[in-house]
Parts: structure tokens; sequence; C-alpha cells
């Protein structure tokens, strides 16, 4: 099995590591990267859970090889609050309409969110439900996600 | 739910891909997309000893006008299908199609060539593909060859493709500007693959339907086309059309599967409910 040297700007800082080419981007980012605000669930694409930002675009980390992230951008959940520990206004929205239960799927929910308004800042409210589509939330806390959606619709706070 | 062990490398270009596939006898596999070879590892259902990476190959990208429609490189991301002008207004069916297709962060990675040379019975593209009559261009180390769509799938993940073949591209033929596809399918959860799946493109003209062609996905073990509801259609004037024994007649050229998705009576049942109104749409707006 081969092994590769990778680097990846990860929250804005790089970070070096060699990785069997085997190691998934959300292994990586938790295991040698020690940054386990992302979380695995499925493991394999169903339930959104690990998804992060890489170059811009909300994808599945446990669909995505850590090999493949060599040279790119990924902002996961402990790269979105500011310098002065301000929450992202995803995260702010979240808390405000009490958008969590176990959080186990919430990290991921937030990234997509996070992504869906970077790429578009005033989406629609059916634009974030589309985007929302993506994720499973075993506690079936989906009534909070959609308050989360109608307020950042239109590029409400 | 790890992946087993395997080499990875990134090819640069066309050739450098291939070579591996030329020399690694069928246990070498190409890393499109990875939106489902991830999950096949995951799941241990792949064990390659290699895995080509063929997201860093320029040759496979790009969108553009062609002589008779659109070429699409093979490593185009479904998200891009999704909200590319040449796409939207030269094969809009496929970006119709792309918006059933997984979810915002899947379509993100998955590519069009690797949805359809994944086969997979109940996906979209498959289905559009052989709606539309596209063509897929593939390559070897032996040179290069283009396969119709009704010669390219052959059962459920199989392909006419050998295994030292990468897809390239994917040409959409033109089917006029007055065409219209529409694609539909019922799904229990938004992004699921379909239990019942239908493309239909038709052309009408004064009234009459000059061209039409129907795809099933979900109801077959390959997408099915309903020869003999389409040949039944053609040359008649719109007005007399009795759509639903038409749907009597494409469900028939159907051979859904009984599973723990659906039964197959199911699926025929959404399927004759569906198909009087996509005929509807893809017929009555024009004329």
């Amino acid at each position: 099995m081969s092994e590769h040297a990778i680097e990846v700007i990860l929250n804005g800082r790089p970070v070096r590591a060699r990785v069997e080419s085997r190691r998934t981007l959300g292994d990586f980012l938790r295991r040698d990267a020690g940054q386990t605000g992302t979380h695995l669930a499925c493991e394999h694409g169903v339930c959104g859970a690990c998804t992060v930002i890489v170059d811009g675009e909300a994808v599945r980390s446990c669909l995505m090889l850590a090999v493949q992230a060599d040279g790119r951008k990924v902002t996961t959940v402990e790269g979105l609050e500011a310098s002065d520990g301000s929450l992202h206004r995803v995260q702010q929205a979240m808390q405000d309409a009490y958008a969590l239960q176990c959080g186990y799927c919430t990290p991921g929910v937030v990234m997509t969110l996070a992504a869906a308004l970077e790429a578009n800042p005033k989406p629609t409210e059916p634009d974030l439900m589309e985007a929302l589509s993506g994720h499973l939330c075993r506690c079936t806390g989906y009534q909070g996600m959609m308050k989360v959606a109608k307020r950042l619709a239109g590029g409400g706070e | 739910m790890k992946p087993p062990p395997f080499d990875y490398f990134a090819a640069h270009d066309l050739e450098e891909a291939l070579e591996p596939l030329a020399e690694g006898g069928g246990d070498a596999l190409v890393l499109a997309g990875g939106q489902t070879l991830l999950p096949l590892l995951a799941y241990r259902l792949a064990a390659p000893t290699l895995l080509v990476d063929i997201n860093g190959v320029a040759a496979l990208q790009g969108i553009s006008r062609v002589g008779d429609g659109v070429r699409i490189g093979a490593m185009t991301r479904q998200a891009t299908i999704l909200r590319d002008p040449i796409i939207a207004a030269q094969t809009p069916g496929l970006a119709m199609a792309a918006r059933f297709v997984g979810h915002t962060q899947t379509r993100a990675r998955g590519t069009l060539g690797g949805s359809l040379s994944f086969a997979e019975p109940a996906a979209e593209f498959p289905a559009t593909a052989l709606a539309l009559g596209a063509r897929m261009e593939v390559r070897s180390r032996d040179g290069a060859r283009t396969l119709e769509a009704d010669e390219f799938f052959l059962g459920p993940y199989t392909t006419a493709m050998a295994p030292d073949e990468i897809m390239t591209s994917v040409t959409f033929p033109d089917w006029g500007p007055d065409a219209r596809v529409v694609v539909h399918e019922v799904a229990r959860r938004s992004g699921d693959f379909a239990l019942v799946g239908l493309v239909m493109a038709s052309r009408v003209e004064a009234g009459k339907v000059v061209r039409t062609a129907i795809s099933w996905f979900g109801m077959g073990p390959t997408p099915l086309r309903s020869l003999q509801a389409e040949q039944a259609m053609t040359g008649q004037a719109v007005s007399d059309l009795d759509f639903a024994a038409l749907a009597e007649l494409a469900v028939a050229d159907t051979d859904p599967p009984d599973d723990i998705q659906a039964s197959a009576h199911y699926r025929r049942t959404v399927a004759r409910r569906i198909f009087p109104r996509l005929a509807r749409q893809t017929l009555e707006a024009v004329g």
C-alpha cells in the first residue's frame, strides 16, 4: 500500500502529514490533524455528518481520500468562528433556533449551510432546504434546522 | 467501514492513466468522483490493488458545442452540469436529470462519466443518455472508440467498456430547438435512487409527433427504452393520442425488480401514473 506526503491548508494553516493511500479525508482530520469537530457516522456517504468545505464546496469527507486533499483548502467546523471567538452566523442561527439535539450531525449541517451562504449570500429557503436534504439527523431534529433555513434565507441573520 | 489497502496513483494526463490500467489486468480501478467507489471500498465490495486518480487530467474536462450537439468531458462534475449555460441551452434534459442525482455534497465531486460507467440501473444519467442518444467516447492504451448509448448498458453495473478503458467524453446530440425533454422520478427520500424514473424526449411539428424517446430507470436491469410505445406515437397527431393506452404499452417493455425498496407491482403502478403526465408535458405544450 502506498503512502503519500501531503500538505493540507486546514482552517488557514498548513498541516503536513504522511498518509496511507486508503486514509479518508475524514479520518485524516480526526486522527492525523487532531481536529475532532468533524464527525464520522455512516462512513459511506449517506448521512452527511462528516461534511466539510474543500475549496469552497461542501463535500462528504468520508468520500474523499486524504491524499486527494493535498494542496487544497479545507475548512472544518473548528475554522468557522471569527478570531474574536464570535460565532459564524450559521452557528449563531443554529443556537438561536435550538437546532441541535445530540449534536452528532450538527457539524456537517453547519458546514453545508456555511458553504451555501459562501456560494450565494442571499439564498432562498428552498435552496437551503435542498442543501439540507443531504443530511440525516437520527434525533429527527429537522424542525429546528428548517427554522435556521428560514432565518438564513435572503441573507437574514 | 474502512477501505482495504491499495496503492494510489494520481495521473497528470490520459497516457499516464491508461498505462497502469493496461498493465493492471483488471485489478486497477479508475477513481473519478469517488462518490460510488469510496462507499464500495468502505463496504469492501471492491478490492483493487491500485486506484488511478483521474481528477487531475485536464483532457477529461470541458463542455463545448460540436457539430451536432454538445460534447461534455467525462470528468465534468454533476454540480457543473446543473449550472453550465451551454448545457442549459443545448441539452437541458441533462441538467434536469442532474437535480435528482445525489445531494449537493456528492454532486460537488460526482461526475457524468463516473455515473455512466458505474451503470446503476436506477440512476438518472444512464437513462438520460439512452433517451437522448448520447455517444460515449472511451480510450485505452490501444486507441479510442465511440459507443452508442443503446449498446453501452449491458446489465446492472455492467457496460460495454473494457477494464482498461476510460471514458473521455460524452456527446449529447441536438434534438432541435423545439424538442422537449422531461425527467421525473419517484423516490422515498430526496437524493435516493429512483423507485421509478422516466426520461421522455419529444419533438412535435404541426401537431404531430415527429420523434420521441422513452427511457425508464429503476424499472429493469439497465435503463430501458419503450420502443413499442415510441412507435405507436410517432407520426400520430398529439390530439389523437390515448395516453392511458400508451402508458400500458410503455410499461409492457419494462422488467421492474421486486425488492426490499418496492414490489414490481408498485413500480408498474407508479409508472402507469407518471407516464401520461410526462407525455403531456413533452407533447402538448409544443404542438
